[in-house]
């Protein structure tokens, strides 16, 4: 695995929560947190923090997507690496915030946040070289990658090398591994009928695999296919890889 | 919103969703496209090289299109090949239609030409008496059944074996009905042959057309592409203006691109590379040779410096393979001639987005389709960029209908959604009294669509903020 360096010396990380892991899923975010402590690494929150702006953006609101952008910028000016359990908040604010500002003056300071950007994953794996020791009783898993993590961020490897390193999880990969789940933002709503068909055919793949645990990466992904699975009262469980690490880890 | 839409896409999505026959037809072919695309090309730094340089190479030719077109013109005139301009459709199907009359010439064999549909060639001569006749295999299937292709490349993919031979044997007199293969292929070539033997023109597309050398360069694999050029006397070729590239140097690499992501293949079973009508001592080939530009709102494509991107598709059909929408709805539901990802951004282009905007909404942003574009197109951003049109937020927009989606309701709620989350104060507030909520969230609006297949998002009692700041987590 390539070593990556963190962007600052002190061993400090800004932590970007995302509105999802703020709102809906804060146990994925306090497992985050507390897997970057484990490591040493002292935790910065800015309060101020909100949404990274894809949903607008995504939707064609540029204008609104820029102001709540700019916010986080400025939020989290400090040269410190800004690490976010989300591939898709991730690559957002990686990739389409240089974006949002070329050509004006905000630009230089859009670019120096977007370079201070890490997955979750990426950092544990490649900045911090955790060493995980598996603490929990045989089961078998899946993973589903979310298409930012993949295609925007290429941060999957990370995730899979981390669940690789739990001596006693057998992961089974999914048939279509790479296959969008169908979530999408408001493409879900938008579009209901296709990303229903497109989560089904998720829900199908996962069943098919045969594993107890759907671990996820995303929480928009996460929220799509649980809520489908819980709909479909399958007894297979949605979880942020983050919360799953941590339980396995710290003996939970 | 978006009533003037001129097609009905929910219904159509609905109609192909409940579909098995359909959703299982494509799942097949698309598995096997994706996987031959994927064998052909064994080596990613490669294939990451190959993309880079077909960009490189098409970026290069738009953005000297007007020269290499001057060029292509008097090149392909210094060789013999009569040059037309087509504005529109309209003048492009008359230009066709004043050469066949002049021929006196019923009917014209058609080589596959994905422009000759954007023309809705097949019906313009069905109006003025005169036959359009598809020799493509797939084309000649979807024509016995009066259906448009539903795939830039493989236009019959939506039916299986049996289909095929179901309208075999109905529209086809005296066609006793089999499922075998090769004697499908068998009778279908019995019946062009005839078509071939008596057409006095015929009609193909252009993959390239090089302005250094003039020369027209074709791919196929039936061989029905060379007939159509060769054996009647009269050949037209129809090209849309994005088509010519500088040299004939650039040609190889963008060939290997082609066949690679449109179908697997290292070359196509035929390349046919035409630079002129017959010549005096020649004994076979047309003695006349047409070249068709069609421009049809490609220009001012091409004046956006984003949106100029769309014309840089090489018509691979690649990127339909990958969606997850296209495998599950088929090209049909798009309701144009261009469907999937490539039809999602060049069709609100060309047709304005009040009439086709809504094919933008129909994407996830997954990326896989920009993922896999032989020449880069960025067709999430340029999805992103026709949503972004649609409401027209700042400046006057670009494309044809810009704004036609403007409306209170959806603004009000970004801007809430804006003002949420610039502001603490406000985005806390939310959240707890969601938290606070918990479960009870009415289910309508959008939480009804989301419900109707899932469960609603559980709200937790207490936000990260509140669990962080309870602890008293350091924010410097
Ligand atoms: S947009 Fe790209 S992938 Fe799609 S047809 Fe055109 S060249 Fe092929």
């Amino acid at each position: 695995m390539q070593r990556k360096v963190s962007p600052d010396p002190s061993n400090k990380v800004y932590f970007f929560a995302t509105c999802l892991i703020d709102a809906v899923y804060p146990d994925a975010g306090m497992a985050a947190v507390n897997l970057l402590r484990s490591q040493g690494v002292e935790i910065l929150f800015p309060p101020d923090q909100s949404c990274c702006g894809q949903p607008a953006f995504n939707s064609g609101f540029i204008q609104q997507a820029r102001t709540v952008a700019r916010k986080q910028i400025h939020v989290f000016s400090k040269p410190y690496p800004i690490v976010v359990p989300s591939g898709s908040c991730a690559g957002m604010m990686k990739h389409h915030y240089p974006e949002l500002f070329a050509g004006t003056k905000e630009e230089a300071a859009a670019r120096d946040f977007a370079s201070r950007i890490f997955d979750l994953f990426e950092y544990l794996a490649t900045v911090l070289n955790v060493r995980l020791d598996d603490r929990g009783a045989p089961t078998t898993v899946t993973w589903h990658s979310s298409c930012h993590a993949l295609r925007e961020m290429n941060v999957v490897q990370y995730a899979k090398a981390l669940i690789g390193q739990l001596s006693k999880v057998t992961l089974v990969e999914l048939e279509r591994e790479t296959e969008c789940c169908g979530f999408g933002g408001t493409f879900a709503i938008k579009q209901a009928a296709i990303s229903a068909a497109m989560v089904k055919d998720k829900v199908d793949d996962i069943r098919r695999s045969g594993a107890s645990t759907l671990l996820a990466g995303d929480c928009g992904c996460l929220m799509n296919i649980a809520g489908a699975m819980a709909h479909g009262q399958l007894a297979i469980d949605g979880k942020h890889l983050a919360e799953f690490l941590w339980e396995r880890t710290n003996g939970q | 919103m978006g009533s003037k839409t001129s097609f009905d896409f929910d219904s159509n999505i609905d109609t192909a969703l409940n579909d098995g026959q359909l959703r299982k037809n494509l799942r097949n072919a698309m598995d096997i496209l994706v996987e031959k695309r994927r064998a052909i090309f064994p080596d990613s730094d490669q294939l990451q090289q190959l993309r880079a340089a077909g960009n490189a190479i098409k970026r290069r030719a738009l953005k000297k299109l007007p020269q290499l077109l001057e060029q292509l013109e008097a090149k392909c005139t210094a060789n013999g090949i009569h040059v037309h301009w087509a504005e529109d459709t309209s003048q492009a199907n008359h230009i066709i239609l004043e050469i066949m009359r002049r021929h006196e010439a019923s009917a014209v064999v058609k080589g596959k030409s994905m422009v000759s549909e954007e023309m809705h060639l097949n019906r313009f001569l069905e109006a003025h008496g005169l036959e359009g006749v598809e020799t493509d295999l797939g084309e000649f299937i979807i024509q016995l059944n009066h259906e448009t292709p539903s795939h830039i490349i493989v236009p019959a993919i939506h039916k299986n074996k049996d289909e095929v031979a179901a309208i075999f044997h109905e529209k086809l007199t005296g066609t006793p009905y089999t499922e075998d293969v090769e004697e499908l292929t068998a009778i279908a070539r019995r019946t062009l042959r005839e078509r071939f033997a008596d057409a006095k023109v015929g009609l193909s597309g252009v993959n390239f057309a090089i302005a250094e050398t003039g020369t027209l360069l074709l791919v196929e694999n039936e061989g029905n592409g060379r007939m159509c050029t060769t054996v009647p006397d009269v050949h037209v070729a129809v090209m849309g203006l994005e088509k010519v590239v500088e040299k004939l140097s650039d040609v190889p690499p963008l060939l290997r691109l082609l066949t690679g992501s449109a179908t697997g293949q290292l070359i196509t079973t035929y390349i046919n590379m035409i630079s002129s009508p017959r010549k005096a001592d020649e004994k076979d080939g047309p003695k006349e040779v047409h070249l068709v530009i069609l421009d049809n709102g490609r220009s001012s494509i091409l004046a956006d410096p984003q949106l100029r991107q769309t014309l840089l598709c090489i018509r691979c059909g690649t990127c339909l393979n990958h969606c997850p929408v296209y495998v599950r709805i088929g090209g049909h539901a798009y309701g144009h001639v261009y469907p999937g990802p490539i039809g999602k951004i060049l069709t609100p282009q060309m047709e304005g987005l009040e009439k086709a905007g809504v094919l933008a909404t129909a994407s996830s942003l997954c990326g896989a389709c920009g993922e896999v574009c032989p020449v880069k197109i960025p067709i999430p951003d340029l999805i992103r960029r026709l949503r972004y049109e649609s409401y027209d937020q700042e400046a006057a927009a670009v494309v044809d209908g810009g704004g036609y989606k403007k409306n209170f309701a959806e603004t009000m709620v970004w801007k809430g959604w804006e003002l949420a989350n610039r502001s603490p104060l406000l985005n806390e507030l939310g959240t707890r009294v969601a938290g606070a909520m918990g479960n009870h969230l009415p289910k309508v609006g959008p939480l009804k669509q989301w419900t109707s297949v899932r469960t609603a998002p559980r709200i937790a009692r207490k936000s990260l903020h509140q669990r962080l700041r309870d602890e008293g987590v350091n924010h410097e």
